[in-house]
C-alpha cells in the first residue's frame, strides 16, 4: 500500500524516514503543539514551499536544467489568485478561475520558452530565463492597473478559509477550529497529493528518460529519444506545479505582491534549498525546504544569542549577526554542491546502502 | 614561366572584416533623432548613453573572455563590481581632503588611487575566486552555474559584513562635477570623462588581443583551445591570467557605476548581472568587439527609450536581444566554435 502510494521510492534509509515522518507530523501537529501565529505560518510556507523546491528539483536533478524563471511561474500562480479573487469577489469560483488562468499562461509561457532556448546550451538557458524572470519581475510590478504594482494585492478569500469562519464555538484541544486552520490542513492534503503526483512522475518511464537524458543527452537521443520535446515536457510540467504552488501560497497569505513570489531572494533560497536537500531526490526537497526555512526563521534566534555572546569581538560580532544568516547557508550551499553533490538525502541514502551492502549475506 | 625566386609571395587571402554590427550604433543614434526632436536633447541623451555603454563594456568584457577561453560563466562576476565600488567609498573615504578640494590634479589622484586599489583588490579576490570557486568544477556546467551562484551569495555577504547592508555614498570629487555646454546641449563632466576612460580600455585591449604574442593566444584559445594546447601553450594559466584581469576590470567598472550613480549598494553586482548577460549574448559570448557593440547598444537604447517612452525602456533590453538573435542567432560576432 505504502509502496504503491510511494510509486515504490521508498525512502531507503531508516533515518531519512524516521526524519520525514518528523517532519509530516511535526506539520500536522502545529498548531496543537506549536501555539502562536509565527508557528503555524512557518509550517504553512515549509508547505507550499515543498511544492515549488520539489517542482523546481523535477527541472533541476531529475533533467539537469537549470532555470532562473522558476520563480516567475511561482509568481503566475500567486498573481493568478490574486487577481482572480480581487475582481471576483471571494468565491470558490474566484479560485477556480485564477488557478485555471494561471495555469494556462504558465504552460503557454514555459513552452513557448522551452521551444526556444532548451536546444541550446545550459549556460545560454540559465542566462535566457534570468533575463526573462527579471523582465516578467518588472511587468509585475509596472502594470499597477492589474497586479497592484509594487505594493502587491490584499484579498479576501471565500468565507470557509476565512479567520472569521469558526467550525464549532468550543475550541479542540485548546485551539479553536476557525477558517485558517481549515486553510492550514487544506493546504497540507493538496502539498500531499501533489509530492505524490510528482512522484509517480518521476518513477515512471517517462521521469527515467528525464535522467537518462540529465546523465547523458547524447545518448538518451541515440537511443531514440526525442530529448527537445522531453525535456520541454519536463519544463511545462515543473513550471505547472510551481503555478500550483503559488496559488497555495497566496490562498493562504491573503496577499501577493513582487517581493513575496517573483524577487529574485526567492530564486537564491530555491537553489539552496534543493541543493541542500538533495538534487535528484523529491525527498531532498521535503529536507530541504524544512531545514532552510526552519533555519531562516530560527536560525537567526540564535545567532542573536551568538551575537550577543561574542560582542567585544569585532569581526566575528559581524559575522554571527543575525542578518547574515543567508552567509552561512551559502557556505553549505556550495561545500553541499562540491562534497555531497547528492545533499543530505543522497548522503543518507548512499550511507544506508552501504551499511546493506557490507552485511554478510545481504 | 617565371623562377619561383621572382615571383612575389602572394599574401595570405585575409578574412573580409564583417562591419554591419558596427554600423547599427549610427543607424540607432540617427534613427533616434527625428524622433526625439531637440538636438541638444539628442547630444545630452547619446552622450549619457555612450557613457553607460562605456562602464558596463568594462565590466562585461572579462565575463565575456572567461567563458571564450574556457566555457566558464561566472555568475559571481558581478560582486566584483560590488567588490570594488566599495573600495572606493572606503579610498575616497579617506581622502575627503583631496576630493573636496577644487583643485583638478588633487581629484584626479584621489579617483586614480580609489580605481587602482579597487582593480588590484578584485584582481586579487578574482585569483582565489578562480581558485577555491570555479577549478575544481572545470568542464562541468551545471555545477559552475551553482558554485558560482553560491559565490555570489557568499560574496555579497560578505560585502555585507565588511561594509554593512545600507547604500553608501559614493560622491564625485568636486572638479568632476557639473557639467559643460556643447553649443545649447549640456553634457555631464563625468560622462565625458567615463567615454574616454572606456575608449582608452577598449584600445588597449584590442591592442594586447592583436598586436601581443599573448593576446594571439588568447584569441586563438577561445576559437579552438585543444589546438592552442596541443602545440604546447599552457591554456590554464592563461585563463588565470584572463579571469584576474577581468576581475580587476568588474572592480573598475564598478568604482565607474558607483560614481555614475552617486551611491552604492550591496545588491550592486547582482542587479548589473542580467544586464551583462544581455550583453554578452547580444555580442556573441567570447567576442571582445561584439561585446562593446552590445554595451554600446544597450547603453543607447535605455537612455533613448527612456526619454521617449519610460514604460518600453524597462524592456528594451530583452527586446534588443530578441531582435538582434532573431537576425544573427549567435550574437553579432559568433566566435567560431566546433
Amino acid at each position: 500500500m505504502l509502496n504503491h502510494l510511494l510509486s515504490g521510492d521508498l525512502p531507503r534509509s531508516r533515518v531519512l524516514a524516521v526524519v520525514l515522518v518528523i517532519i509530516l507530523a511535526g506539520l500536522l501537529l502545529t498548531p496543537f503543539i506549536f501555539p502562536g501565529a509565527k508557528a503555524l505560518n512557518v509550517a504553512a510556507k515549509i508547505c507550499y514551499f515543498i511544492v515549488l523546491v520539489a517542482s523546481f528539483d523535477l527541472l533541476l536533478g531529475y533533467t539537469g536544467i537549470v532555470s532562473f524563471a522558476h520563480t516567475m511561474f511561482f509568481g503566475i500562480g500567486a498573481y493568478g489568485i490574486a487577481i482572480a479573487l480581487t475582481r471576483m469577489g471571494p468565491t470558490w469560483k474566484g479560485v477556480a478561475v485564477g488557478v485555471a488562468a494561471a495555469l494556462l499562461i504558465s504552460l503557454i509561457l514555459s513552452l513557448v520558452i522551452g521551444l526556444f532556448s532548451l536546444r541550446v546550451k545550459a549556460m545560454f538557458y540559465a542566462m535566457i530565463t534570468l533575463a526573462v524572470a527579471s523582465a516578467f519581475m518588472t511587468m509585475a510590478s509596472q502594470f499597477s492597473d492589474i497586479t497592484g504594482g509594487e505594493d502587491g494585492l490584499s484579498f479576501k478569500v471565500p468565507e470557509l478559509l476565512t479567520p472569521g469562519f469558526s467550525l464549532r464555538e468550543a475550541p479542540f484541544l485548546g485551539v479553536s477550529l476557525d477558517g485558517k486552520l481549515i486553510t492550514f490542513y487544506l493546504l497540507i492534503a493538496v502539498t500531499v497529493v501533489l509530492f505524490l503526483l510528482m512522484l509517480r512522475i518521476v518513477n515512471s518511464p517517462f521521469g527515467r528518460v528525464l535522467q537518462a537524458i540529465r546523465e547523458n543527452e547524447f545518448r538518451a537521443e541515440a537511443l531514440g529519444y526525442r530529448t527537445v520535446s522531453y525535456r520541454t515536457s519536463s519544463n511545462v510540467l515543473s513550471a505547472m506545479f510551481a503555478t500550483l504552488a503559488g496559488a497555495l501560497m497566496a490562498l493562504w497569505m491573503r496577499y501577493n505582491g513582487p517581493d513575496t513570489s517573483l524577487s529574485f531572494e526567492i530564486m537564491i533560497d530555491l537553489l539552496l534549498m534543493v541543493v541542500i536537500g538533495g538534487m535528484g531526490t523529491l525527498y531532498g526537497a521535503v529536507v530541504g525546504a524544512a531545514i532552510f526555512i526552519v533555519a531562516q526563521n530560527y536560525l537567526q534566534e540564535l545567532m542573536k544569542l551568538a551575537s550577543s555572546a561574542s560582542v567585544k569581538i569585532p569581526l566575528l560580532r559581524d559575522l554571527v549577526h543575525p542578518d547574515r544568516w543567508l552567509l552561512w547557508l551559502g557556505l553549505l550551499f556550495i561545500l553541499s554542491v562540491y562534497k555531497f553533490p547528492t545533499g543530505i538525502v543522497g548522503k543518507l541514502r548512499l550511507s544506508a546502502w552501504r551499511k546493506r551492502t557490507a552485511q554478510p549475506g545481504a | 614561366m617565371n623562377s619561383p625566386a621572382t615571383t612575389a609571395i602572394e599574401p595570405l587571402p585575409t578574412v573580409k572584416p564583417d562591419r554591419l554590427p558596427l554600423m547599427l550604433l549610427p543607424v540607432l543614434a540617427l534613427v533616434a533623432l527625428p524622433l526625439i526632436g531637440s538636438a541638444s536633447t539628442w547630444v545630452t541623451l547619446t552622450f549619457a548613453g555612450l557613457a553607460m555603454g562605456m562602464i558596463i563594456f568594462i565590466i562585461a568584457s572579462g565575463l565575456t573572455l572567461v567563458f571564450g577561453l574556457m566555457d566558464v560563466l561566472n555568475f559571481g562576476h558581478g560582486v566584483f563590481i560590488t567588490l570594488g565600488a566599495f573600495m572606493a567609498t572606503s579610498v575616497l573615504g579617506l581622502m575627503t581632503g583631496w576630493t573636496t578640494s577644487t583643485s583638478l590634479l588633487l581629484n584626479l589622484v584621489a579617483v586614480l588611487a580609489a580605481m587602482l586599489v579597487a582593480m588590484s583588490v578584485a584582481g586579487g579576490v578574482g585569483a582565489v575566486f578562480e581558485r577555491v570557486i570555479i577549478r575544481p568544477v572545470y568542464g562541468q556546467p551545471l555545477k559552475q552555474i551553482l558554485i558560482t551562484m553560491g559565490g555570489m551569495i557568499v560574496g555579497e555577504e560578505l560585502i555585507k559584513v565588511v561594509w554593512g547592508p545600507e547604500a553608501r555614498p559614493l560622491l564625485l570629487p568636486t572638479a568632476f562635477q557639473g557639467s559643460i555646454l556643447m553649443g545649447e546641449a549640456a553634457v555631464e563632466k563625468y560622462r565625458l570623462i567615463s567615454v574616454v576612460l572606456g575608449l582608452i580600455v577598449f584600445a588597449i585591449m584590442t591592442w594586447v588581443l592583436t598586436h601581443t604574442k599573448v593576446g594571439l593566444l588568447i584569441r586563438a584559445g577561445v576559437h579552438d583551445r585543444e589546438m592552442v594546447e596541443s602545440l604546447g601553450y599552457r591554456i590554464r594559466r592563461l585563463f588565470i591570467g584572463v579571469f584576474v584581469v577581468g576581475s580587476a576590470l568588474a572592480g573598475l567598472g564598478g568604482v565607474m557605476w558607483g560614481l555614475y550613480q552617486q551611491s552604492v549598494i550591496p545588491q550592486l553586482g547582482s542587479q548589473v548581472n542580467v544586464l551583462l548577460f544581455i550583453v554578452i549574448i547580444i555580442g556573441g559570448m567570447g567576442s571582445v568587439t561584439g561585446c562593446f557593440i552590445g554595451a554600446m547598444l544597450v547603453g543607447l537604447l535605455a537612455n533613448y527609450t527612456g526619454f521617449l517612452a519610460p514604460k518600453v525602456a524597462l524592456f528594451s533590453n530583452i527586446l534588443l536581444m530578441v531582435i538582434v538573435l532573431l537576425w544573427r542567432p549567435e550574437g553579432l560576432y559568433p566566435v567560431g566554435k566546433k
